[in-house]
């Protein structure tokens, strides 16, 4: 099995444009039925067949929980990166028949907690459109603390606000609000859980002033996909298939695999689930490593890789695959 | 037609006995002449008509029974259904999918009537028709958990994720080899698991958290796995060790066949989706080893498995005592032929 979910047979039932930059998709299954209940925090991978190209992206789940009528991601466009948002943004539209996988939670909601304090940055708010969504159904204590650019990208806010009022607290880049994180982690009750998603830097910022200011690891969650980046091309050996790879310069090296028939498992695609991690039998080059499943001491070593989203230059690359 | 559901006692008199068709649809555990640990976990799917797998959440003769065992070692032990305060969402999750599978598979002993929240639920066997609110516990007459695991053969652990790691922090477990949810309430994967020898050598926990942590929605995973029995007994827990412990020192050449159960657990793992736990159904079936040598070729293989397993194994699974007894018994059952491979009989 090439992944670890059964898939969905689903139509895109509406496309709505939220911003200048962010547009929504929702699905519906095409025989009918009610789609899989999820759990807030979970994602889906989409298939996008573009030409002979497929893509394969995840994006959190924003709807409710209790509403499996349809689902519904947002994708923020990213004029730079490899074409998967440009193709959802121009190439989908409302009847298109698409694939996605069923749900995957890989940034669940720790129902110990007492209270759930929520950061989100940028397009990093989806997720917690479920969670909330999830937690107001039951009466659950939550707090979302929410940055943006500007107001007018400021996604869903207007509709969070309004759903929960001073429970969402809104900080604008261009009016220079700041989140104050030391002080609103000082400040919180016993039995606290912590979660964030958003850019990197905002996620490592987090993480560091939760472990500097006391907080077990365990109670602080974060969700980070990173979106395979572009690179120069480069040849891998794939030493159990017996094959000679090429990865483009806008291809992952698991699409590559993928593209020549060679099936590694996948849950993520974004260096977070580990599950493509793949030894490296021999290299002469040097690892660009993008994930955030291996430690440091393994990418160090130059043994593993996670083909989702990491890169290599060099000479040779003979992986055991 | 319908399951006949048997009259049967699991204790006392022990009047447990499975019909032919029941012996034949056994999980008989060993597809070789011989058992060693294995990560031996597959897909759960639905398999043969006629076998166990049959339907995901199987249904036999002893339900109605099993249950009213449940019952009384619930009304002596209260602690043998937990639910740590944070499950009480997993627990629907459990319900509803035991209420789905339970009549998808039995439609004419079980119904399920979804109006929104509104649900009916009317199971036929045990004379039960309950109209509540999913999500409302206070519209059942226990928490979700207890309520249709009073209903629903076979020990229930729901085992919540995080932090890289399954946690006991729920179950209903009344029909159990020797080991107590009480005791292991809170405790992860590894905590546990700790008694079992052998295992943790060959890696194989570590292995086998990576894959369960790693179960996904739609895609249930089981195991079979087995020991032996002194009576037809469904409760061997340590909290009633005086009641059934002794019953070892009983096994004699004559009694063998009656006395001597093979105790079979199929094992399964779901993904489940609202709590995103894991809930992992511990299903037992026992068979007497009169009913086993029914099947030849099951009589040969059991006497060479158990002949041959490793010592850690046999003091584990507790055989030690009556070991020999129960060797000598088979061996007269086993002229050397070969057997075919797989599991189920010839």
């Amino acid at each position: 099995m090439s992944t670890g979910t059964t898939k969905l047979d689903v139509v895109v039932s509406d496309v709505v444009p939220v911003n200048e930059l962010v547009t929504r998709f929702h699905f519906r299954r095409r025989d009918g039925e009610l789609l899989p209940t999820f759990s807030g925090g979970a994602h889906v991978v989409v298939e996008m067949r573009d030409g002979d190209r497929t893509r394969l992206n995840p994006y959190s789940l924003m709807g409710s929980p209790l509403d499996t009528r349809e689902y519904a991601i947002s994708v923020r466009r990213d004029d730079v990166g490899r074409g998967g948002s440009l193709f959802m943004h121009r190439q989908v539209k409302p009847g298109l028949e698409m694939v996605i996988s069923y749900p995957v939670n890989l940034f669940s909601l720790d129902l110990r907690a007492k209270k759930h304090l929520m950061l989100a940055g940028g397009i990093g708010i989806t997720p917690f459109m479920a969670q909330t969504a999830q937690l107001a159904g039951v009466g659950g204590n939550f707090e979302l603390h929410y940055t943006c650019r500007t107001a007018s990208l400021g996604t869903y806010a207007d509709v969070l606000r309004e759903r929960y009022g001073n429970r969402v607290r809104l900080y604008h880049d261009d009016r220079e609000e700041r989140i104050d994180l030391d002080r609103l982690l000082s400040s919180q009750p016993l039995g606290t859980h912590l979660y964030v998603c958003g850019p990197a830097g905002m996620i490592n910022w987090v993480r560091d002033r939760a472990a500097a200011l006391g907080w077990p690891p365990e109670t602080v969650h974060f969700e980070h996909f990173a979106a395979p980046q572009p690179g120069a091309p480069f040849d891998v050996t794939l030493a159990v298939s017996g094959k000679t790879i090429h990865v483009g310069e806008q291809q992952s090296l698991l699409e590559a695999m993928e593209a020549a028939g060679v099936d590694p498992p996948y849950l993520c695609r974004g260096g977070v689930c580990g599950q493509c991690e793949t030894n490296v039998i021999s290299h002469d080059g040097k690892f660009i490593h993008s994930d955030h499943w291996l430690s440091e001491e393994d990418h160090r070593a130059g043994c593993k890789i996670m083909p989702c989203v990491s890169r290599f230059e060099g000479r040779s690359l003979v992986l055991e695959r | 037609m319908g399951i006949t559901f048997r009259k049967e006692t699991f204790r006392d008199d022990y009047t447990f006995r499975n019909s032919p068709e029941h012996i034949r649809r056994f999980p008989f555990p060993f597809n070789e002449d011989a058992y060693m640990y294995a990560v031996n976990i597959e897909p759960h799917v639905v398999g043969p008509k006629g076998s166990v797998l049959e339907n995901l959440i199987d249904v036999d003769e002893h339900y109605v029974a099993e249950m009213q065992d449940r019952a009384l070692v619930l009304a002596e032990d209260p602690l043998r259904c937990q639910s740590l305060p944070h499950m009480t969402l997993a627990g629907w999750d459990l319900l509803e999918l035991l209420m789905e599978q339970q009549a998808l598979g039995y439609p004419e002993h079980f119904t399920l009537e979804r109006n929104g929240d509104r649900w009916r639920w009317i199971n036929r066997p045990l004379g039960i028709d309950d109209t509540f609110t999913f999500g409302d516990t206070s519209t059942l007459p226990y928490g979700p958990m207890e309520y249709i695991t009073r209903q629903s053969q076979g020990d229930f652990c729901i085992l919540d994720q995080r932090d890289g790691n399954l946690w006991m922090d729920a179950g209903m477990v009344t029909t159990q080899a020797d080991w107590s949810l009480d005791f292991d309430i809170g405790m992860n994967f590894f905590e546990w698991h700790a008694p079992v020898p052998l295992a943790h050598e060959k890696g194989i926990f570590t292995r086998a958290l990576k894959f369960l942590t790693n179960i996904q929605q739609g895609k249930p995973a089981r195991r079979l796995n087995w020991t032996m029995t002194i009576n037809p007994r469904l409760d061997t827990s340590p909290e009633n060790y005086h009641k059934w412990g002794p019953d070892r020192a009983t096994v004699t050449p004559d009694n063998v066949g009656q006395k001597v159960h093979l105790r079979v657990e199929l094992q399964s793992f779901w993904r489940l989706p609202r709590s995103n736990g894991i809930v992992f159904p511990i299903r037992c079936y026992l068979i007497n080893m009169d009913e086993l040598v029914t099947q030849p070729k099951w009589a040969r293989r059991l006497h060479r498995v158990i002949r041959d397993l490793p010592e850690e194994l046999a003091t584990y699974k507790g055989l030690t005592r009556y070991r020999p007894t129960l060797v000598e018994w088979l061996s007269k059952l086993d002229d050397g032929s070969p057997t075919s491979s797989g599991f189920g009989p010839d």
